[in-house]
């Protein structure tokens, strides 16, 4: 049982990380913009297949730097040549942009790189077993994953808090009219942010490929939960994202490595009952009710809460 | 089916004297519904029309929400797919107790199952618009879609549920197990969804729901609650996505989990999109053409949802209108005859469009038969995927085309705007 606690909590919080990666470039785009923007799981999956890619060509560490910024002129592109020219058909105009990127990026790379999952491995250097918890070996990649993520958070934080762009962004967040107003480029600060915002889905892309499948359809499988993340925070509220990737990651992990079930708990039910909806629930552990978690949570915040955790405003 | 006469539809729908032309257009519309299969009879456009049949009531049912009501929803499929699977459970249960139940009355139940969950879930969902409404309907769809899994005694896991239409009682000597029956069975639905959906917008709720579309603040200060307003549309949009539903598992004769995933949710915004969400026949032309897109370039190609992506996205960039809004865009110009001078640049921009969308075409294909496959046979003439004079064949087409069609459509938008003042100065535009 410890063992099952440590090993999940270490996993729950590499996945938080990882989903915070996405999730903060996802709220910042959001409250700067007001586009909720699909793609950006598809960026993220770009990331892993580029990844793929030039590791194959050029190695591990020259991808880890090269495909982020490829994925960072992608979403740059996308900002400038499409969303900048579709703003003035409103926001679901931009909203369905999005939608419409997610899905063809989806059947281009499947088109590219095939639907079933690609041969992206741990770096030879990273492919030992770091430490040992009771009786699991830990891989040294999860810790470096946990590594570079912490590593860019902090670099997130400082630049947000102490740095001149930082401020700007802050003062965008909440009042970008007043902030074009001053007479800063706003244009160009989107652009920059989204293209940041992008690089960043991409690295988790490049880093988390060789831990989890690299596949054609892990956006569509990560991007709802991506919602679920910022909707979760609170919506425009990086500290809200935080907390919010760090407890769906645990929930998520914790779930997965549970077995029990109602039946389990309490005995299984009477077979004279026969099949139903009842007996359903009775049986099914918890670790298959993993996947519905999330949405489960995001239906019951919006009930009771839905500005979200440290949100201010709702929509 | 329909698309000859619905433009003349919202023709009607501006002159209030036309009363003929109105019911005529409607009369039309049934008219072509049963003469189409006498003309087409093979089994496989028989399926063709069936399945655009229920994506035509799908579509328009969609509609309600995003088109007429503001509300952009990516979890349509959820009642649909909830409204199949109620539409089987009740096929089963009349033909075990052998109710006098005919089949014909199916969808309706299945209308109701959609109503039923938009009615529980639409409460919390609708309290807002925009963003946030789009988001939770992701999030339901994604939580029934999932959960349909685990609830494998109501929807039958992954292999889903069966049943046997002809089990039923028959109606008027008709069993509907041949394809022509059923086909006849969903055309009535069709209409009749059809004449109940254009009825809905003529109703003070109906126009409602596009004050609060078009500005909630404002229907507060009338004495309306938004929320009510778009609760309601919610379930009448369930209703008839139950109903759309219900006729897909009378025609497959089965209900799995893939009619609430995502994906068909995605092909319903899809199909309304294309087509134009302005107008009530936009919906229609759209679920005509992304069905038939749909049956007809699977053989030809692939990667054939690509091309859905790549349409979708040209039209959200370049005509957010649809198709339904670039032909209304004409009216005025037809009226006061100043659309041929327009048609010639029009002419002169088709030739550089077609070959920027012929060099997008030959790219696609290109890429996804590099690894193997036949060769590319676009308008007849052969292309090896793997050749240096493909890949140059491609480029020229694509940025030739595309710097070539921006010089033209200029030139469009210059004609355009001449003869769109003409028109003005006779008074035929606002």
């Amino acid at each position: 049982m410890a063992e099952l606690i440590v090993i999940s909590t270490l996993n729950g919080v590499l996945f938080g990380m990882l989903l915070f990666l996405l999730s903060s470039g996802l709220t910042v785009i959001f409250s700067m913009m007001g586009v909720l923007n699909f793609a950006h799981a598809s960026f993220y999956m770009l990331g892993a297949f580029f990844g793929y890619q030039l590791t194959r060509w050029i190695g591990f560490w020259p991808a880890l730097v090269i495909a982020p910024l490829l994925v960072g002129v992608v979403g740059m592109g996308v900002e400038r040549y499409g969303l900048r020219n579709t703003h003035k058909h409103g926001h679901v105009a931009e909203l369905l942009l999005t939608f419409g990127l997610a899905f063809a990026i989806e059947e281009i790379v499947s088109m590219i790189w095939g639907k079933s999952p690609v041969d992206y491995r741990v770096p030879a250097v990273l492919d030992f077993p770091a430490f040992t918890v009771f009786s699991t070996n830990y891989p040294a990649y999860k810790i470096f994953m946990l590594v570079v993520s912490v590593v860019i958070f902090i670099a997130l934080l400082v630049t947000l808090k102490r740095t001149r762009v930082g401020l700007i962004v802050q003062a965008a967040l909440t009042h970008p009219s007043m902030v074009g107003h001053l007479g800063h480029n706003v244009g160009r600060v989107f652009m920059l942010v989204f293209g940041v915002g992008s690089a960043l889905a991409g690295l988790a892309g490049v880093i988390a490929g060789p831990s989890l499948v690299t596949q054609s359809d892990m956006a569509a499988y990560l991007g709802p939960i991506l919602f679920v993340v910022i909707v979760f925070g609170g919506l425009g509220s990086l500290p809200g994202a935080f907390i919010a990737s760090l407890l769906i990651g645990l929930i998520q992990t914790f779930a997965v490595a549970l077995n029990g079930s109602l039946a389990s708990v309490f005995g299984p039910l009477d077979p004279s009952l026969g099949p139903s909806p009842l007996t359903d629930i009775w049986n099914v552990t918890i670790a298959q009710i993993a996947p519905i978690l999330p949405y489960l949570l995001l239906v019951l915040v919006l009930i009771f809460r839905p500005m979200g955790l440290l949100g201010t405003r709702e929509s | 089916m329909t698309n000859a006469p619905t433009p003349s539809l919202a023709a009607a729908k501006q002159e209030p004297g036309g009363a003929l032309g109105f019911y005529g257009v409607w009369l039309l519309a049934a008219a072509a519904l049963i003469v189409l299969p006498l003309i087409f009879s093979s089994g496989g456009s028989l399926t063709s029309f069936s399945l655009i049949g229920i994506a035509i009531i799908f579509a328009l049912s969609y509609n309600i929400l995003l088109g007429q009501t503001g509300l952009l929803s990516f979890g349509h499929a959820v009642q649909y797919g909830l409204g199949g699977f109620l539409a089987v459970h009740a096929m089963n249960a009349v033909a075990n107790h052998n109710w006098p139940i005919p089949l014909p009355v199916i969808p309706l139940i299945g209308g109701i199952g959609g109503m039923a969950f938009a009615l529980l879930v639409g409460w919390v969902m609708t309290k807002r618009a925009g963003t946030v409404f789009a988001m939770i309907s992701l999030g339901i769809g994604e939580l029934v879609a999932s959960s349909s899994l685990i609830l494998r005694s109501v929807f039958g896991g992954e292999s889903g549920i069966t049943t046997d239409r002809t089990s039923l009682m028959p109606m008027f000597g008709w069993t509907f197990g041949p394809q022509i029956q059923v086909y006849y069975l969903i055309a009535f639905w069709v209409l009749v969804s059809a004449i109940a959906m254009y009825a809905l917008t003529r109703t003070p709720l109906g126009r409602i729901c596009n004050a609060v579309r078009d500005n909630p603040e404002r229907v507060e200060f009338i004495g309306y609650d938004p929320h009510v307003v778009r609760y309601l549309a919610y379930m009448f949009a369930g209703f008839f996505a139950g109903i759309a539903g219900g006729l897909t598992a009378i025609n497959f004769e089965i209900a799995n989990s893939a009619y609430l995933g995502a994906m068909q949710s995605g092909f319903v915004l899809f199909s309304t999109f294309i087509g134009g969400t302005a107008y009530f026949f936009g919906p229609i032309l759209g679920a005509i053409l992304v069905t038939y897109l749909q049956l007809g370039l699977t053989s030809v190609t692939s990667v054939w949802q690509l091309y859905f992506g790549v349409i979708f996205i040209g039209i959200v960039m370049f005509a957010p209108g649809g198709i339904a809004g670039i032909l209304m865009k004409h009216r005025p110009l037809i009226r006061a005859g100043t659309l041929g001078t327009v048609i010639p640049s029009y002419l002169v921009a088709a030739i550089p469009t077609l070959a920027f969308a012929l060099g997008i075409i030959l790219t696609i294909e290109t890429v996804a038969r590099f690894s193997g496959g036949d060769p590319i046979n676009l308008l007849g003439i052969p292309f090896v995927a793997t050749a240096p004079t493909t890949w140059a064949a491609a480029a020229v087409l694509v940025v030739g085309g595309f710097l070539v069609a921006r010089i033209t459509w200029r030139r469009v938008a210059e004609a355009w705007d001449r003869a769109a003042t003409v028109a003005r100065d006779r008074g035929y535009l606002a």
